[in-house]
């Protein structure tokens, strides 16, 4: 029941959706995870959770569009209104399964940088910085980022480590005492990436329908690897692309603006 | 104790020029703007600002000359994208430099938490690995775990949806930093939606979020979190965070935007009157079973 008639930005929604499994405990985050979590709520995993570091837990999605974890809706018919130590200390316990995080730059071994373009002392671009993204990058069983696939933003090496991913390569985090297990795929506009077991260098597991592999090859700033059995990233079906429309009818994360 | 004042007054007697300021520790919601706003129109300077992310809050405060230090996980405009003053003060020091001190959440709330339980430092595993370890003199790596050293706001300002004159304040929803900001800092700052009796207060202390001794002044400041959203009062206005993303790309644009919505606006109740209250105010009212407190 596929479709063609999607944006990029839904298709990845519908890729992070399929990344939730059910009855797992999901740090959702902000933007496109959002709508990833009720997607998958809706479909696949009726028994997830989600809890939004502000301090909040959910099981249901909430029913109308949030422009940020901390709107009204987000917090009718929560299952856990609270502290955010609290919600964090699940994190550092190690109970929560999957974890989202944004970032501008990412690496071939996974690490975001969501702080400074440049020297610290005087970068050429300040961005916002962590929030909890390196909260989740550390302390997460796995997670996923999500982003614009363009050559400065997946690099060879990230000048600035905001949220630790696979560090220099298999082996470094548990090396460096971190407790999570790492990014499990990078989900851009073009493809998804993958790491192997046990850490290591993302390679391209599988290609959104109507990219070519050059393409994707050209825009990424290293000889980036491909999976030998590469596939087709499955297209959102009917039913993922109405929950996601349901919850943000105005398109307002998933259409360019 | 009434504790009673206008925002112009708290500022002005518990704001002064190089104090760290804890606001907007609730993230998203109940950011006390109306204060953030007294502050600018007040002049202050060199102030260190505290929070995990206080949406374009910091980001104005930046603009407005105010600022000298960040202590924060995240500045910018959280539906928009980045904070484009935070932008010009770091990478141009205008409209002066900034120092940045980098945390992630719950580095910024464990900080607090140290301060607020007296703790020399809180050992964590948060922080393992990242570069924020580089940049952030607060934070060292010892014996394989993180340390982080308190972090101590002369005030804390937080905006609760109803508090009596004495600076009890129920505030509800998620709570975010709130607590452990106002139990680190020396003094609390309440502003409220409502202003109620101390019987509505005492009615549920299980909801009273700091106790009163931490409470310097109380601001009666309906719609002062305006644009943040405020759990069963005010939605969130997007299209003001965008407008605001938008005229604030340059100095100028700012300039205009910030004599517009702050520096022409004697107080929060005029700046109301430009604000579409009709179409922001929750309608639909959802109220919690009351609770039983008996005793014999």
């Amino acid at each position: 029941m596929a479709t063609s008639e999607y944006t990029p930005q839904e298709l990845m929604v519908a890729v992070a959706a399929r990344e939730i499994r059910d009855g797992e405990l999901v740090f959702v985050g902000m933007r496109l995870p959002i709508l990833a979590y009720g997607v998958a709520r809706s479909t696949h995993a009726p028994h997830a959770r989600a809890l939004y570091e502000l301090g909040l837990m959910r099981d249901r999605p909430p029913t109308g569009f949030l422009g940020t974890m901390g709107d009204p809706p987000n917090v009718t018919g929560a299952i856990w209104a609270t502290r955010m130590s609290n919600v964090m200390a699940l994190l550092a316990q190690g109970k929560v399964d999957l974890g989202f995080i944004g970032g501008a730059e990412v690496d071939r071994f996974g690490n975001l940088n969501t702080s400074y373009i440049g020297d610290p002392a005087r970068p050429a671009t300040k961005l916002p910085g962590s929030g909890g993204g390196a909260d989740i990058a550390i302390m997460a069983k796995r997670w996923v980022t999500l982003m614009s696939h363009e050559r400065r933003r997946l690099v060879d090496r990230v000048g600035y480590v905001t949220s630790p991913g696979h560090g220099d390569g298999a082996g470094w985090r548990v090396r460096n005492g971190l407790t999570g297990g790492g990014p499990a795929a990078i989900v851009t506009t073009l493809a998804v990436l993958r790491f192997p077991a046990g850490g290591g260098e993302a390679y391209m597991a599988s290609i959104h329908p109507g990219v070519a592999v050059d393409e994707v090859l050209q825009r990424t700033g290293w000889e980036l690897k491909v999976a030998d059995n590469l596939r087709v990233t499955p297209e959102p079906t009917a039913e993922e692309l109405a929950h996601m429309r349901r919850l943000d009818p105005e398109g307002f994360w998933t259409r360019s603006r | 104790m009434s504790k009673l004042a206008t925002m112009a007054e708290a500022v002005a007697r518990y704001v002064p020029d190089g104090a760290s300021v804890a606001i907007g520790t609730a993230l998203e919601p109940a950011i006390p703007f109306a204060a953030g706003h007294e502050i600018i129109r007040q002049q202050r300077r060199d102030l260190t600002l505290i929070g995990p992310i206080s949406d374009s809050l910091f980001d104005q405060l930046i603009g407005g000359g105010c600022v000298a230090r960040v202590c924060a996980a995240w500045v910018g405009n959280v539906s928009e994208g980045l904070g484009h003053c935070y932008r010009r003060a770091t990478e141009q020091s205008q409209p002066r430099p900034l120092q940045v001190h980098d945390y992630s959440n719950f580095s910024i709330s464990l900080a607090l938490w140290a301060a607020a339980w007296g703790s020399p430092y809180i050992p964590t595993r948060t922080l393992l690995g990242s570069d924020i370890l580089r940049t952030n003199p607060d934070l060292n790596l010892r014996d394989g775990s993180v340390q982080v050293r308190p972090v101590r706001p002369d005030v804390t300002i937080l905006h609760a949806q109803r508090a009596d004159a004495e600076g009890r304040a129920h505030l509800w929803g998620p709570l975010g930093l709130s607590e452990e900001a106002g139990l680190a800092a020396s003094h609390a700052i309440v502003c409220c939606e409502e202003l109620v009796t101390p019987e509505v207060i005492l009615s549920d202390p299980n909801r009273v979020l700091l106790p009163e001794t931490k409470v310097v002044a109380v601001v009666h400041e309906p719609g002062g979190t305006h644009p943040a959203p405020l759990q069963g009062f005010w939605r969130r206005d997007h299209s003001h965070y965008r407008e605001y993303a938008a005229r604030s790309r340059t100095a100028q644009g700012f300039q205009e935007w910030l004599e517009e919505w702050v520096l022409a606006v004697s107080d929060r109740r005029e700046y109301m009157t430009k604000v579409d209250t009709a179409g922001l105010r929750v309608r639909r009212h959802l109220h919690s079973a009351p609770v039983d407190y008996g005793d014999e």
